[in-house]
């Protein structure tokens, strides 16, 4: 595997009209890292995270995913390196949720259906669904069930990357602690680098590695602890808000 | 990096699988039917994995050595756990995870299948009737009450849809009839022309569309215009429980939202069916004076001699009822939309698509109607 960091931004300019959004933004992401994206709401996170899956081009900067720079369309063979979970996991209604996982293998691959059916099966047991989910229609399925079947389908090809926007979003806390608890173990077995844009203090607390704040249109990166001494008032409002140093104080006590 | 593979060998009453290269996606098809070969062998009662070759491995690879595993067991066979590297060790715990069963299958086809289908569609269209009828009652009870107290009527809501559905339906409108009427008279003209009776193509042109296309043809067009719009508006609504939100304020989304579209429509589809007539009329005598080189004073002189004025009442008699199946039948879409998103375009074609039924079918009734009476 070739070293060097899984993705690498600099000086990425986005605009919108006459509003910048983000003005030469710097971020290395490490190979096998958690990084957690956050920022107001407004501040670009979104944008960001399609800026680097390619669904948006940016007005300056470069882009590197895995060490090949992005110029102009992302070549096929580097998509399958990198799957990525929509925030309502973006599932085809119309297929059910085994086609769904099966949509980007069968696209690569010629297999036979058993073999499709099967690996639709492994995906399912990856993120923890049952079986009988594979034959139901994404309008069936409850909305966190609706992002494991999303995932699944992100997991399809065992990218290296894998980026999630707002996983735990519209979660009830119990959902979206299993749903931490999901990314964590596969982050560790599959060995995936994770970048994902959230809002949730406990899902940064609990799996992100290092986190990258949007401050000024600029990135600050850094762990829980040094961002909690930065001098930005929104770092400042959001770790030091009620909500901050109660999730803060749970993780302390919980270990 | 070298395909996958797999060598079976023997140690005294032992069968040794030798795994090695990349066992993943890219090679899972070759992996898989090499796997099944191997296994179709002599039958081997007790098997050792060597695993130490595998110099890739991902979940698909994974869940190959696992599924070996446990067919081999289900065959009988004692077979020693595959011993992997330590990074690779939780990847095949996964796949090992995976439960024995298969995935449920698709609904069952063919004949059976096809009868259960039609039957299901019978009752269902049988249910949404039912349901049509129940709606029309609601609009009814609403009407009554805005009757009675006349002040609750929304005035402005009113007029805002007499704009949308009529003003704004003006060019669409006149510009099809005109082509129509266009159309009608060339073709009647075409034909009457061997009876030397070229000039009763007029009175073919008044009598149809003073009768009946003047009004269907707008219907048809506002069924489309205006009647998937009051779907897509009222399921965007109801996507965005901006209905529920009303009913929880206290307010009658029928009184609110359906009535004015009612009152709206029934009001403005027979401004825009006189229109049409006009539009119509006026594009057919055109090609006739045109195309048959006939003056225009005789041309209108046979118009008004072929067409009287109970031939415009009966074309325009309909304009209001039609108006009002397509208004309802548009909101009553609009108000099953479910919370996704899906179901709005879905009903919206539903909704012009019943309305157009419905309109040529009671347009059908009516025709049976004026024989009756003679008229």
């Amino acid at each position: 595997m070739p070293a060097g960091p899984a993705i690498r931004l600099r000086g990425i300019v986005n605009r919108f009209g006459p509003t910048t959004v983000h003005d030469g933004v710097d971020l290395d992401v490490e190979r096998g890292e958690v990084l957690a994206l956050i920022g107001g709401s407004g501040s670009g996170k979104s944008v960001l995270l399609r800026t680097i899956v390619g669904l948006r081009r940016p007005q300056a900067g470069t882009i590197e995913l895995l060490g090949e720079r992005i110029d102009k369309d992302v070549p096929p063979a580097l998509r399958a390196r990198y799957g990525m979970l929509f925030q309502d996991g973006a599932l085809f209604s119309s297929l059910t949720v085994a086609r769904n996982i099966q949509v980007p293998i069968r696209e690569r691959y010629r297999l036979p259906e058993r073999l499709l059916d099967e690996l639709a099966r492994l995906k399912l047991s990856l993120v923890g669904l049952p079986c009988a989910a594979g034959a139901k229609l994404p309008a069936e399925l409850s909305g966190g069930m609706r992002k494991r079947a999303g995932l699944a389908r992100a997991l399809a090809l065992d990218p290296e990357l894998l980026f999630l926007d707002e996983p735990t979003a519209g979660l009830d806390p119990i959902a979206a602690a299993a749903f931490d608890e999901l990314i964590g173990s596969l982050q560790r077995s599959l060995g995936l680098t994770v970048v994902m844009v959230t809002h949730d203090l406990d899902s940064l607390i609990r799996i992100a590695d290092r986190i990258a704040v949007l401050v000024d249109r600029r990135i600050v990166v850094g762990t829980i602890d040094a961002l909690r001494r930065h001098p930005d008032p929104w770092l400042q409002a959001y770790f030091g808000g009620v909500r901050g140093r109660a999730a803060l104080a749970a993780a302390t006590a919980g270990g | 990096m070298a395909a996958g593979w797999v060598k079976a060998t023997r140690q005294g009453e032992v069968a040794l699988l030798v795994l090695g290269g990349a066992w993943t996606l890219d090679g899972l098809r070759a992996l898989d039917a090499e796997l099944a070969r191997t296994l179709r062998g002599e039958p081997m009662p007790r098997v050792r994995f060597d695993a130490d070759a595998i110099d890739r491995l991902d979940t698909a690879g994974a869940w190959l050595i696992a599924r070996t595993e446990r067919a081999l067991a289900a065959r009988g066979a004692v077979v020693e756990p595959v011993e992997l590297s330590a990074e690779w060790r939780e990847l095949l715990g996964l796949a090992r995870a995976v439960p024995d069963e298969p995935l449920p299958a698709p609904p069952p086809v063919g004949i059976m299948a096809l009868l259960i289908r039609l039957g299901a569609a019978t009752v269902h269209a049988g249910h949404e009737a039912l349901l049509l009828v129940t709606f029309l009652g609601q609009i009814m009870v609403a009407a009554g009450r805005t009757l009675v107290q006349p002040w609750r009527l929304r005035g402005a809501a009113v007029v805002r849809q007499i704009e949308r559905t009529g003003v704004d339906a003006l060019p669409i409108v006149g510009l099809l009839a005109f082509l129509i009427g266009i159309v009608l008279s060339f073709q009647g003209a075409d034909q009457l022309r061997r009876f030397g009776a070229e000039i009763f193509a007029v009175n073919l042109l008044g009598i149809s569309v003073l009768r009946e296309l003047g009004v269907l043809l707008t219907a048809i067009i506002v069924a489309g215009r205006s009647g998937s719009s009051f779907t897509a508006q009222i399921g965007a609504m109801e996507v965005n429980e901006e209905i529920d939100a009303l009913r929880t304020i206290g307010l009658d989304p029928i009184e609110v939202l359906v009535l004015p579209r009612v009152i709206g429509l029934v009001i403005t589809l027979p401004l825009l069916t006189v229109f049409a007539n006009l539009m119509a009329l006026l594009g057919g005598c055109l090609m006739v004076v045109v195309a048959l080189d006939v003056p225009a004073a005789q041309v209108l002189r046979q118009l008004a001699g072929s067409v009287t004025t109970t031939t415009l009442w009966v074309g325009l008699v309909k304009a209001p009822v039609f108006a009002f199946l397509i208004a309802m039948v548009g909101c009553y879409e609009g108000m099953r939309v479910s919370r996704s998103a899906d179901s709005v375009g879905r009903l919206t074609t539903t909704s012009v698509v019943l309305s157009i039924f419905l309109v040529i079918l009671v347009d059908a009734l009516f025709s049976v109607l004026f024989v009756q009476l003679g008229i």
